[in-house]
Parts: structure tokens; sequence; C-alpha cells
């Protein structure tokens, strides 16, 4: 390795597996976007800020939505300013440059720094729209017409692309991308996570909460299987609330903060129905859910 | 080298493409393997494969081909505390580069057995020793083109353990799952028209600013076409007694489509084994509630996509004989095979699935009339992949083979 080259080796706030530091590391060296898969609250965007942060670098997202165009990313020419200005006598109309206004992708392109570039939920926007950004994400360049510029990237920003697999991308995109699918965090890997957010938790609180957890991630009837940040949340409104640790896997209180969908938390509850009835022990369930009668 | 093992990816189904394969030997020969299998291994799954639908295909792919090679284990606890200690990286010469002859695996593996036997103590640097840094091949953050990476970033399992797990297993796509994967496979079947018919009725406001902009202030009126899918779609479901295992997998199918709101029209009609003079309005196939198959063909537009739903398995003069319908009180005096080519001919968008898995068609009782239909319909079986196939061969015109 002749040249020295930017490794990412995580940050102090970020947990990140072996395996997607490799992949960040290889996207890098080879300047190609890197594509993101993964279940929500796998911090996928996480990531890009992480990177950033790790490199020293400035962060520069542009959050897709469905009504997103690819032009938009490159350039706007804003043609009613223009046409103010002429109105009015202000600024100098013929200089068309200046109603040239880039897009977070021109913006990342002319930065003197490199950059990491985070593409936020490319799956939200039209079935075209990776499709119309491959030239410019390969040749890190676009032609302004009306200016008749080409903008051509300083330095290659690091680019991230999530995705929440919504729609399939188009295959001539995906084969100038680096994948990595993250997957779930694994128990001990998610205690990691854990201990980032909540630094001095009590260590049997967490075990049993996690085992609670996953648990509940494995019932096979579960609609929307909570995640990383629910579980945040849960273990916070516990110590809150002051549960003690050997209440949580019978009782599990707030729910709630787990389980988002009415179906999703009716499997549960009568799953814990039908394992407390044995003891007689139904009666105060949870507080924060009323729906359920003995 | 490695071209082999492009092709058993190839014959594991990893769609792989030169494009990608040349990335591939571009990051080796930046080093991004690490000189380890295992950096290998997530370099080659990172550039390689694009889904992690085929994460489980790849792992197989991996395993199969470097089964053989194994990195050595049970290395003494020592060894691995001299590893512990990370080195800057160093810069690497071409004389350095010259230096090294490629030693093949087997030699590799002797000679870190002597080595071990030899060392004694500890070494950062240097040819000869395990240790971090230098040029010796055993050892981490050195170099050494073809060594054997010990520690460091590499970890205690070797790729091909990684890769036998299997971890993936779950995202294979050709698993049946829920309802919510097929409608985002149907979600698929859309074709947005702008262009192609239709009146422009909908003002586009930003080439209405622009133009008039570009005019200087006199107002100049865009128009647009309405984007809207123009998908027609026609779902006909067989509701037979052998379809009754099926019964869940055609439900959540049926779920799905009827959830699909994207669709400009969509019909349901069911049929009893085969398709004769009469498609039903209800499951129930009663014939107090019917339209004519005759009638649907001659007013239903071409341009209609046609899913059919079912088992074909039936007893051979179900499909092939006159009066071969399978209910008592009901007589065809077409047999059932030519309404299928009928409904095939008029309709080109069509395509057959089968409850049954692709691996039984030939075995299953009704393997002949199977083999049959699927000759005038492409068939593919009602799992989530071969849902998306289908709708790949319902978004083009499909070669009518010998009508």
């Amino acid at each position: 390795m002749g040249k020295e080259m930017k490794k990412y080796r995580g940050s102090a706030n970020y947990i990140v597996s072996e395996e997607l530091m490799n992949s960040v590391n290889i996207a890098i060296a080879l300047g190609k976007p890197l594509l993101l898969k993964g279940e929500p609250g796998t911090g996928k965007t996480m990531l890009a800020q992480s990177i950033a942060e790790a490199l020293n670098m400035r962060l520069i997202i542009w959050n897709i939505k469905s009504t997103t165009k690819a032009q938009e990313g490159l350039y706007v020419y804003d043609t009613v300013q223009r046409l103010y200005d002429s109105q009015f006598g202000e600024g100098d109309v013929s200089n068309i440059k200046q109603y040239i206004k880039l897009g977070k992708l021109g913006e990342a392109f002319v930065s003197d720094e490199q950059v990491v570039l985070l593409i936020d939920e490319i799956d939200k926007a039209d079935l075209e729209f990776p499709n119309d950004l491959l030239w410019e994400l390969d040749q890190m360049s676009f032609y302004i017409p009306e200016t008749k510029e080409t903008i051509v990237a300083k330095h290659r920003p690091i680019v991230i692309i999530t995705s929440n697999a919504e729609k399939e991308l188009p295959d001539a995109f995906l084969r100038r991308c680096i994948f990595h699918y993250i997957a779930f965090p694994t128990p001990e890997e998610m205690e990691k996570i854990v201990r980032v957010h909540h630094p001095d938790i009590d260590r049997k609180l967490l075990e049993q909460a996690m085992e609670a957890f996953y648990m509940l991630r494995s019932l096979p009837n579960i609609q929307k299987k909570p995640s990383t940040s629910e579980l945040i949340d849960w273990l916070q409104a516990l110590v809150i609330g002051g549960i003690k640790p050997s209440r949580i896997k019978q009782e599990l209180p707030f729910l709630g903060v787990l389980l988002k969908k009415n179906e999703d938390l009716d499997v549960v509850l009568n799953q814990l129905y039908n394992k407390n009835q044995n003891k007689n022990a139904t009666t105060y369930i949870s507080g924060s859910i009323n729906r359920f009668r003995v | 080298m490695f071209t082999d093992f492009y092709y058993v990816l190839k014959a594991y189904g990893v769609p792989v493409s030169m494009n990608e394969w040349y990335t591939l030997m571009e990051a080796l020969e930046k080093g991004l393997a690490g000189s380890s299998l295992t950096g290998f291994y997530y370099l080659c799954r990172s550039v390689l494969v694009k889904t992690e639908a085929h994460y489980d295909r790849f792992d197989l792919a991996f395993a199969h081909y470097f089964k053989d090679v194994e990195t050595p284990e049970g290395l003494p606890e020592k060894i691995w505390e001299w590893l512990d200690k990370e080195l800057p990286e160093m810069e690497i010469t071409e004389e350095m580069r010259r230096n090294h002859r490629q030693l093949d695996l087997d030699e590799l593996k002797r000679m870190l057995e002597e080595r071990l036997r030899e060392q004694t103590e500890e070494h950062h640097g240097g040819n000869y020793w395990i240790g971090t840094g230098g040029t010796s091949p055993f050892g981490h953050s050195g170099y050494h083109p073809g060594g054997i990476r010990i520690g460091g970033q590499s970890r205690n399992l070797s790729a091909v353990k990684v890769a036998g797990m299997r971890r993936f297993q779950e995202f294979r796509t050709d698993e049946t799952l829920g309802v919510r994967q097929f409608q985002v496979a149907l979600r698929k079947l859309r074709q947005f028209t702008s262009r192609l018919d239709g009146q422009k009725t909908e003002l586009d406001l930003d080439g209405t600013i622009n133009k008039t902009c570009q005019n200087a202030g006199r107002l100049e009126l865009v128009w647009e076409r309405p984007r809207e899918n123009s998908i027609k779609v026609l779902l006909l479901m067989d509701a037979g007694g052998s379809m009754t295992v099926y019964s869940r997998l055609c439900n959540q199918l049926f779920t799905a489509v009827n959830k699909s709101n994207h669709f400009k029209d969509l019909k349901v009609f069911y049929f009893h084994n085969c398709i004769y003079d009469w498609l039903f309005h209800t499951p129930h196939c009663s014939l107090s509630d019917y339209t004519e198959t005759e009638y649907v063909l001659k007013t239903y537009d071409p341009e209609y996509r046609v899913i059919i739903v079912g088992d074909a398995s039936m007893a051979p003069y179900e499909l092939t004989r006159v009066g071969g319908v399978i209910d008592w009180e009901l007589y065809n005096d077409k047999p059932g095979i030519e309404w299928l080519r009928r409904i095939r001919r008029k309709f080109e968008y069509s395509v057959w699935l089968n409850p049954i898995p692709r691996d039984y068609w030939e075995w299953t009782d009704g393997a002949f009339t199977i083999k049959k239909i699927a000759e005038i319909f492409p068939m593919e079986e009602l799992t989530v992949d071969g849902l998306e196939r289908a709708i790949k061969k319902l978004r083009s015109r499909q070669a009518v083979a010998n009508l």
C-alpha cells in the first residue's frame, strides 16, 4: 500500500462489526459507493456519521423522498429568481452562473476537502432514480448545459447509500456498488451497543431485558419486530420506572415501548397469559396496557 | 487463478458479472483482502454479492470452492500475545516484492510448524520469525504475498467456516414467505405511462414556471399526462379440491394482490381444476354465479396481465377430452386444453403460478398435465422468487410457443 490510505476503524459512539469495517474500507479504497441494507434500527445512517467523525471529514446528507429527482442532487437552475432580478433590476441577470444552485451531490463534488456523502433511503425514490445517477457516481462529474460548465469532483467523496429494501434497485446500479447487509446484532454485540447508550446500567437488569427482547424477536407471529432503538428506549423506561430485574421477564412492563402494533401486543399478551395462568399471577400484566382483561 | 471460482459462483446461482469480477481483481491487487482467507471472503462477498438474498448461495459456493483450505489452528497462546501488538503499516518496495517467491500453502504450513518448534521469543519486524510487521510469511501487519496471517485483523475463525455456518439462510427468497413479501414483489408489476397515451390534463408546474421565466415573464402553460399505472390484472384461481393443501399460500397471494391498490383494474375469477366454458365469481364455483369464458376472451383487452394460480394437476382426460370436466352436472364441448390455448393466445402477458414446488413437478400425480400446461403458459412455482420471475415475464411479451 504505497499511498497512505484512509482507514476506518470505528468511532467512540458507534459499535462497528469487523465485517462492516472491512466493507467500508474496501469501498473507500476502490472509490465505489457503499450500499447498506438491513433491518430498520441497525444503524445504517449512523454509520455515515461515524465514518465522517472518525476520518474527520464533513458529512453531507442527501435525504431521498418519493418525489426526489436525480437532477436535484446535481444542480437546480433558479429561473424564478432570475426573473425577479430582471424585473426589479437587481443582480447581474446575464450571469447565469449565480442562478445555478448546486445540489447535495454537486456540493460534495466541489468541496475542497474529501467529504462523506450519505444518500439516505435511496429506495424511497422512483424506480429509475438510481439509474439516473450511474454516470455521475461512476465518473464523479456532471455537465451543466446552461453555463457550459463541467463539475468534476476535486476529491472523490466517500459515498454511503442506505436502502430499506422497499424496492429492488436496478442491476446496473448494483454492479457499481460495494454491498453490505447489516445483520441484526447478536446478543454480545447488542450488549456493547447498549453500553454506549447506558454506560452504567445494572448488569442483572440488562441481562433480563435482553433475554426478554430476543425472546420477543424470536416469536414467529410478530409483525414488526422490536429493533435496537426500541430496546434502548425500553431500558430507559425500565430504569426510570425502577423495575426489579426479576419482574422483567415475567411481566414485560412497558411493552408498548417495544411493540408498536396492536396485533403484536395481543400475540404476546396471550402467550404471557397462558404461561402465567397456572401461577395465578395475571392480575397486573402491565400498567400501560388496559385492553387486556383476565 | 480464481477463474474457476467465478464459474462455481454462477453454478450456485449468484449472478456475477464481469464488471464485478474486474473490481474484485483490482481490489486484490490493492491488497484489500489482507492476505487472509477471511479477508478474502468478506472482500468477495461485498464486491460480488448485491443482495442479502444471495448471501446463502455465496456461502455455499465459497465453502464448496475453498473447503480444502484451512488456516492453522491451535497456535500456542504465547504466539497470539506476540501478535496482539500492532505495528504501523510499512512501505513496500519493488525490491521486497521481488525477494519473495510465492510459497504454496502446504509448504507454508510445513514451514510454520518448523518455525513454531524453533521460535522461543517475541519478534517484530524481520523476515523469518513469527511476529508483527516484517516480511516473514507468518504473522500480521507485515507483508508477504501469500503468507499466513496469524491473528491481527483476521479472526480465529477461518472464512470457510464462516461460510459454512450459512448464517444468511433465512434470507433465501426461494422460501415461501408472507403477504408482505408477495406485495413487494407485486409492486414491481407496474408501468407508469405518462408518455404513451391519454390526454395532457395535468399542469406541469415546474415546466410552466421554467418556460415562463425563460420567456421573461410571459405566461406559458405546460401540460403533462398524469403518471398512472396502466397495468390491469386478471387473476384466475383454482379452487379445486387438490388446492386445499395450498390454501394458506394462495390466501397470502390473494391478500397481497388485493392489497396492491396500484393496479388500474383487478378482476378475479375461480375455476375448478381446469378452465372450461365458465369462470366463476366465488371459490365455490357454483353454477348460478359465473361469467362465460367466451365473454372474457372477447371483451377484455389483451393488455390485461393474466395470472393463473393452480396446481395444474388433474386427470389427463380433464385436460384433453370433450366432456372431461370433473363436475358431474357440467358438460364441456371443447377440451380444457383448448380453452387454455385460447386464453394464452389472447393474453400474451400471462403466467401460471404453481404452488407445488418445482422439484416435484416431474414426480407428482399430475406430472403429465403439469408438463402439458407448462408448454402453454410459462410456469413458475408460487414462492416469492417464483412470483418475481413471473412478474418479470409479465412485463414483457413472452413468445407464444406452438399453439
